[in-house]
């Protein structure tokens, strides 16, 4: 199941983040070294296996369906890299 | 006063309590040390003035006898823990930039005890590695090297380094994989990877939510505990906090050990082991042995699959998880013509190179085609391992076994940099309990030929960190560990 440029292309893209040309190659030699070793796997017998998704035992619990908090649009403002009339700005997007 | 900053947290409040030296004073000694030692890189944000004002109303308490836990005792903070008002960085360039409006719940709780804030400490950057070369602000280094510059450690390096160089009383540390366990070995101090759900991950950013937890990394058992006491409990803001309630688990050091059932796992010592390691884990067995603790042969067949499984659940969740860096809320913004490119450049620009490589793998085991044959697959092989657990806790109270194969290594090691599995294979020692979710904690032993410090790991079941308390405890008591 080796992985060619294509899919490392393809998986970047996927990620939103881009891997120059050059670095291609190298990149893909990685990820195929990194799969090759995790393949491994394949040599354990799963079968009747539950998949373990959370070791966490206890049921989850809900609570009342209650604002709690609020009222904090200049605070959660304050990091955004840019925003305009209490928002969040971003490029356009509809042309 | 620089005697002020060898003293352990329960020597210290002590000293508080009966006056001996105040807060402040104790404040600025490790005020003093972190000036000194500013060449280890182990801060990346520094905040004495608020460190010392907390230390004046903490020297006030104590003058109105309303001194509380940790009160005047002067902590360093990973910078993965979000601080209200003081800048968090995951020590990666994306958010270099982040100052919360909201204080991480285990934070929270220490420093309504009256611990103090010396400032926040470098990482791996979002605690992706095991040497602290993947931080933004640079590489911390070992206060044990020599001559040659020697990792700390990871991804709690900073946190480590600066407990071992007296430049904070104790520090916080979150643990994946090893990442408070590792460097604690490397350094020569002690830390706890508590039960998953013993703390609350509530503000602390977020790299793989079924395996990250937070603890205590100190300078000795007893500073762990009590700190570990303060930082755990429910959380309403963290679902998976454990609604358990939390024992005093400075209560069990020095109880006896005799009958105790310490487990030595077969796999643990593949073959080709460090002799030197090899050599220390059976100094420490027989430790416990003389005391008369029964020593048990377990097996935990599947340990040798765990870095696998790790290497697929950790950036899968990993991958998950860091999409919400795209340069709209909050962090780095790269500007682009549309937004997509805002995304692409932000996060190509923003995250370091390791961090991209598990963003890429993850993406990659999550895809549609692949996530059964990976994903599902590790999936199911975790649940084998935590199997291996259950049927060794059977037979034994506690497991005993190194925390990692070799001492700290240089910085820029060429084995290390050219190929990312030697890297990850560091932490074989370390993996399989954070994916069974189980307790563990690393303390030092004794130094190897080389001078630096090896560290044991002692494991428990879930939610009973007091057995390994008491085990640890009396292993410290015996290895007579020298600090640095």
């Amino acid at each position: 199941m080796a992985i060619n440029n294509d899919t490392v292309k393809k998986i970047a893209s996927l990620a939103k983040l881009k891997i120059e040309e050059d670095r291609l190659d190298v990149t893909r030699d990685e990820f195929n070294k990194i799969m090759d070793w995790i393949a491994q796997l394949n040599e354990v017998n799963t079968d009747g296996a539950e998949p373990l998704v959370s070791v966490n035992a206890q049921q989850l619990v809900c609570r009342e369906d209650v604002v709690t908090d609020g009222n904090m649009k200049a605070e959660i403002l304050a990091n955004a890299p840019a925003s305009e009339f209490g928002y969040f700005s971003v490029p356009k997007v509809v042309e | 006063m620089s005697e002020l900053t060898k003293l352990t947290i329960a020597e210290a409040l002590s000293g508080l309590e009966t006056k001996k030296f105040s807060a402040k004073e104790l404040t600025a000694a490790y005020i003093h040390k972190m000036d000194e030692n500013r060449r280890f890189n182990a801060y990346v944000s520094e905040t004495p003035e608020i460190a010392l004002k907390a230390a004046e109303a903490a020297d006030k308490n104590y003058a109105a006898g309303t001194a509380r836990t940790l009160e005047g005792i002067p902590l360093g903070i990973k910078d993965l823990f979000c601080t209200k008002g003081v800048r968090t960085t995951a020590c990666s360039r994306i958010i270099d930039n982040f100052v919360p409006p909201y204080e991480s719940t285990v934070t929270e709780r220490l420093f309504a005890a009256g611990a103090i804030c010396l400032g926040k400490l470098n990482m791996d950057e979002f605690a992706m590695g095991g040497s602290n070369e993947n931080s933004c602000f640079g590489p911390v280094i070992n206060p044990w090297s020599k001559d040659v510059p020697l990792v700390p450690g990871g991804s709690s390096g900073g946190s480590a380094a600066a407990v071992c160089a007296e430049m904070c009383a104790a520090a916080t540390g979150t643990d994946t994989g090893g990442s408070i366990r590792q460097p604690a070995a490397f350094c020569g101090i002690v830390g706890v990877k508590p039960t998953y759900g013993r703390c609350s991950r509530y503000g602390i950013m977020a790299f793989a939510s079924s395996l990250d937890q937070a603890g205590p990394m100190g300078k000795d058992v007893r500073d762990c505990a009590l700190l570990l006491k303060v930082m755990a409990g429910h959380d309403v803001k963290d679902s998976t906090s454990a609604f358990k309630e939390v024992p005093d688990f400075e209560k069990v050091l020095g109880q006896d050990i005799k009958g105790l059932k310490i487990g030595i796992p077969a796999e643990y010592r593949p073959e080709g082991l460090n002799k030197e390691v090899a050599e220390a884990w059976d100094k420490a067995t027989a430790m416990l042995k003389a005391r008369g603790a029964e020593i048990v042969n377990i097996s935990l067949p599947h340990t040798k699959y765990a870095l696998p499984v790790y290497y697929i659940i950790a950036p899968a969740e990993a991958s998950s998880n860091l999409a919400r860096y795209d340069g709209i809320r909050y962090g780095n913004r790269v500007d682009g013509a549309h937004v997509d490119d805002v995304y692409v450049n932000t996060r190509t620009q923003g995250f370091g190179k390791e961090v991209k490589r598990r963003i890429m793998i993850g993406t990659y085991v999550l895809s549609a085609g692949y996530y059964d044959a990976y994903y599902v697959k590790a999936q199911k092989v975790r649940r084998l391992i935590q199997n291996d657990f259950n049927e060794a806790f059977k037979h034994c109270d506690v497991i005993l076994t190194p925390t990692s194969p070799t001492t700290a290594f240089p910085i820029g090691d060429k084995a290390m940099m050219e190929n990312p599995l030697n890297m990850y294979l560091n932490d074989v020692f370390t993996v399989s309990v954070n994916l069974a979710g189980l307790p563990a904690m690393s303390l030092p032993i004794g130094l190897a030929s080389n001078g630096l410090p090896l560290g044991m790991q002692l494991i428990s079941r879930a939610f009973d960190e007091e057995t390994m308390f008491k085990a640890a405890f009396a292993l410290e008591q015996d290895a007579g560990f020298k600090r640095k």
